[in-house]
């Protein structure tokens, strides 16, 4: 398998019944996915999309085996769904809904540290396009039909600019193990660095492209990490060279309100920790593949 | 979402914060009156702007009669001032808050906010207030205090004491400024701030430690539970391009160049106006269209996009997931026939129903400008503007 997410990972939908979860399930188990039920609390016992829906996570894990979850929940209930999966057994959730109020979040962040690290749910998002390993599964938003299995991770903050990303290599011939969105929120469940470093213990990924933006921290902490501990190949893009400072770029986390936080201050600090940088969003493409030329040449 | 500095006093002398007595004006003539009630011989008449700096941009006066006092606010009621966080254009002042004159002893800086590295609520504070925190950081870095609070449990009584120590603040005072920064703390979560700021806090010959100035923002994707607060919103203080495409459910950022955006994703169109600007051209805003786009929606956005006079082509690129290219095609056509796009127009569709998006665009007999690629976009949309703005010129 590649990081986090295969064809076997039993998959159950929060908020299943709603518009957008029927929407998207249907698209995720066309795809392949392994999506065993749903929740929605007060509609126990009912089947929806020829799946059981359940009134509680624990109820539904308990029945289904369910080991990993996406939330489609409306904002103002989101970050109280994240806690009941992490809360269920839940491995894996991956969370798509935008617009969770910052201080929801930290709440969230502050309650999944009561599990032991073992134990701990990995949080993908909130605010994203979620997760495709290419051929096998989708959790997520994504088209399928614009990546190609294969050996490079991606982990990006956009969904747009990752679709982008992935139908430039698709046009080379460049495939995809896993592609997984973070998400554009200030606080977020998994960070750049985390995803670093399930895909440099992959062994189906070979390199990793990594597509940042304006604001926070997390891009020059994977660089940090990259640099001390990465042997694989590390590619990065950072969105938002034109834009000013203190000004919210559609993500609530897309704002430059400290010191290294501007695209231009992230790229140095990315070239200087060693990675590959993309010079403009047109050039994904060819920059991983020249990268994988080299590879393949030293090889 | 921010609000001025006399809403900001409100919020925060529920919780126990010392402010100067003040009242609000619109008028001289309020303003004087306002002075009378206060009582006293010496006031400030003080600009309401979403901005700092104000005192430099001519927006804070010391009065001691009623005279300066109405020729302070005749100057600056319906001026706009510009600060270095306004922009050129400045912003409009309509309101006044006249406050009564302090003695200072000494200046504090105080700051909660939000620190994604920790993700935790931060305070910082120095013993050199009266700058910007951007200043202090350069000049007196070791003044700066800071901490982090544990949302499980919230602030403690013992750092906020620490934190006083820490800032040197005579005995006398600890236990007011202890209350000052837990209150400050509890507003904070209560109201689902994203800043607070209190610069300066000011300890007065009097012994009293005050709020003299104070910025609050709020987190808006927390607003529907604040109603009390989503009605401070004052939209004279925004970018009307910007006020203009919110109330219709659009992101959008206006900037200062001549190529419009019309874009789905935050990422892409971040992208997308790097692209233009590695071209040789300047986006004149951000746009995101959003997921699931109607063709109404796409109209919508050229309507946004074409009220800044300063749009000389459009850029539409739409990478389509939860989009339809057919449909924003649609919107396109729509929007040439019932808008009126009266500047050169290049689009590209990618992604979900890509085929039946470019073939409505194809079929419209309009004129546009279509492109396959992003870089192509980009160079197409800046060889259009470079063209049209040489023949308005001409």
């Amino acid at each position: 398998m590649s990081i986090l997410l295969d064809k076997n990972t039993r998959v159950i939908v929060q908020g299943l019944t709603g518009k957008i979860g029927s929407f998207h399930t249907e698209d995720m188990k066309h795809y392949g996915t392994n999506v065993v039920g749903g929740v929605t609390p007060g509609k126990g016992g009912h089947t929806h999309l020829g799946m059981p829906v359940f009134n509680t996570v624990k109820g539904a894990v308990q029945e289904t085996g369910a080991d990993a979850s996406i939330v489609f929940v409306p904002p103002p209930f989101a970050a109280d769904s994240i806690m009941e999966a992490a809360d269920a057994g839940i491995r894996l959730c991956v969370c798509i809904t935008d617009g969770i109020p910052s201080q929801d979040m930290i709440r969230v962040k502050r309650y999944m540290r009561r599990y032991r690290f073992e134990d701990r749910m990995t949080l993908i998002g909130p605010n994203c396009a979620g997760m495709i390993t290419p051929g096998e599964a989708v959790m997520g938003i994504m088209p399928g039909s614009i990546y190609l299995p294969g050996r490079i991770g991606i982990v990006g903050r956009s969904g747009t600019l990752g679709y982008e990303a992935a139908s430039q290599m698709k046009a080379l011939g460049i495939g995809v193990s896993t592609s997984v969105g973070i998400g554009g929120d200030p606080v977020n469940g998994s960070s750049f660095k985390d995803m670093l470093e399930l895909f440099e213990e992959d062994p189906n990924t070979d390199a990793v492209l990594m597509i940042g933006e304006i604001g926070g921290p997390q891009e020059a902490e994977a660089a940090l990490w990259a640099r001390d501990h990465m042997k694989k190949p590390l590619i990065a893009y950072i969105a938002g060279l034109s834009a000013p400072k203190g000004r919210r770029m559609g993500h609530a986390g897309a704002i430059i309100s400290a010191f290294g936080e501007s695209a231009q201050e992230k790229v140095e600090l990315l070239k200087s920790a060693g990675v590959t940088i993309v010079p403009t969003p047109s050039s994904f493409g060819e920059t991983v593949a020249e990268v994988l030329s080299v590879m393949n040449k030293a090889a | 979402m921010d609000i001025h500095e006399y809403q900001a006093k409100e919020l925060l002398a529920r919780y126990q914060i010392h402010i100067p007595r003040g009242g609000l004006a619109y008028s001289p003539e309020q303003a004087a009156y306002r002075a009378s009630e206060i009582g006293g011989d010496r006031w400030v008449v003080k600009a309401q702007i979403h901005s700092g700096a104000r005192g430099k941009a001519g927006g804070i006066k010391l009065c001691s009669s009623d005279h300066e006092i109405v020729e302070a606010a005749d100057a600056m009621l319906g001026a706009r001032l510009v600060t270095h966080q306004t922009g050129p254009q400045g912003k409009l002042v309509s309101r006044l808050y006249i406050e009564e004159a302090m003695d200072i002893e000494r200046e504090i800086y105080l700051g909660f906010v939000l620190d994604r590295k920790s993700e935790r609520i931060m305070i910082v504070a120095s013993s050199s207030g009266g700058m910007e925190i951007e200043e202090i950081a350069e000049a007196e870095p070791d003044s700066i205090i800071r901490a982090t609070v544990d949302p499980g449990v919230g602030m403690q009584d013992f750092q906020a004491r620490e934190i006083v120590f820490g800032l040197g603040i005579d005995n006398a005072l600890i236990g007011r400024a202890t209350q000052t920064l837990l209150g400050c703390y509890r507003a904070f979560v209560d109201y689902d701030a994203a800043m607070l700021e209190i610069n300066p806090l000011v300890v007065t010959r009097r012994g009293d430690l005050l709020a003299l100035d104070a910025k609050m923002s709020f987190d808006e994707n927390a607003l529907f539970r604040r109603p009390h607060i989503a009605e401070m919103r004052d939209k004279s203080q925004e970018d009307q391009r910007e006020t203009y495409a919110s109330d219709r459910g659009l992101s959008y950022v206006g900037l200062e160049g001549n190529i419009g955006c019309i874009i789905n994703g935050a990422g892409l169109a971040m992208a997308t106006m790097d692209m233009i600007k590695i071209a040789g051209g300047e986006p004149a805003n951000f746009l995101d269209i959003g997921g699931g786009a109607s063709p109404e929606r796409v109209a919508k956005s050229f309507r946004a996009v074409l009220r800044d006079r300063q749009v000389e082509t459009i850029l539409v690129n739409i990478f389509a997931g939860i989009n339809r290219c057919d449909w924003v095609a649609e919107g396109v056509i729509k929007a040439l026939r019932e808008v009126g796009v009266p500047v050169p127009l290049v689009v590209r569709l990618s992604g979900t129903n890509m085929e039946e998006g470019r073939r409505i665009l194809a079929e419209s007999g309009e004129d546009i400008i279509v492109a396959e690629t992003l870089a192509e976009a980009a160079d197409k949309a800046v060889e259009a503007w470079r063209a049209f703005s040489a023949n308005k010129a001409a």
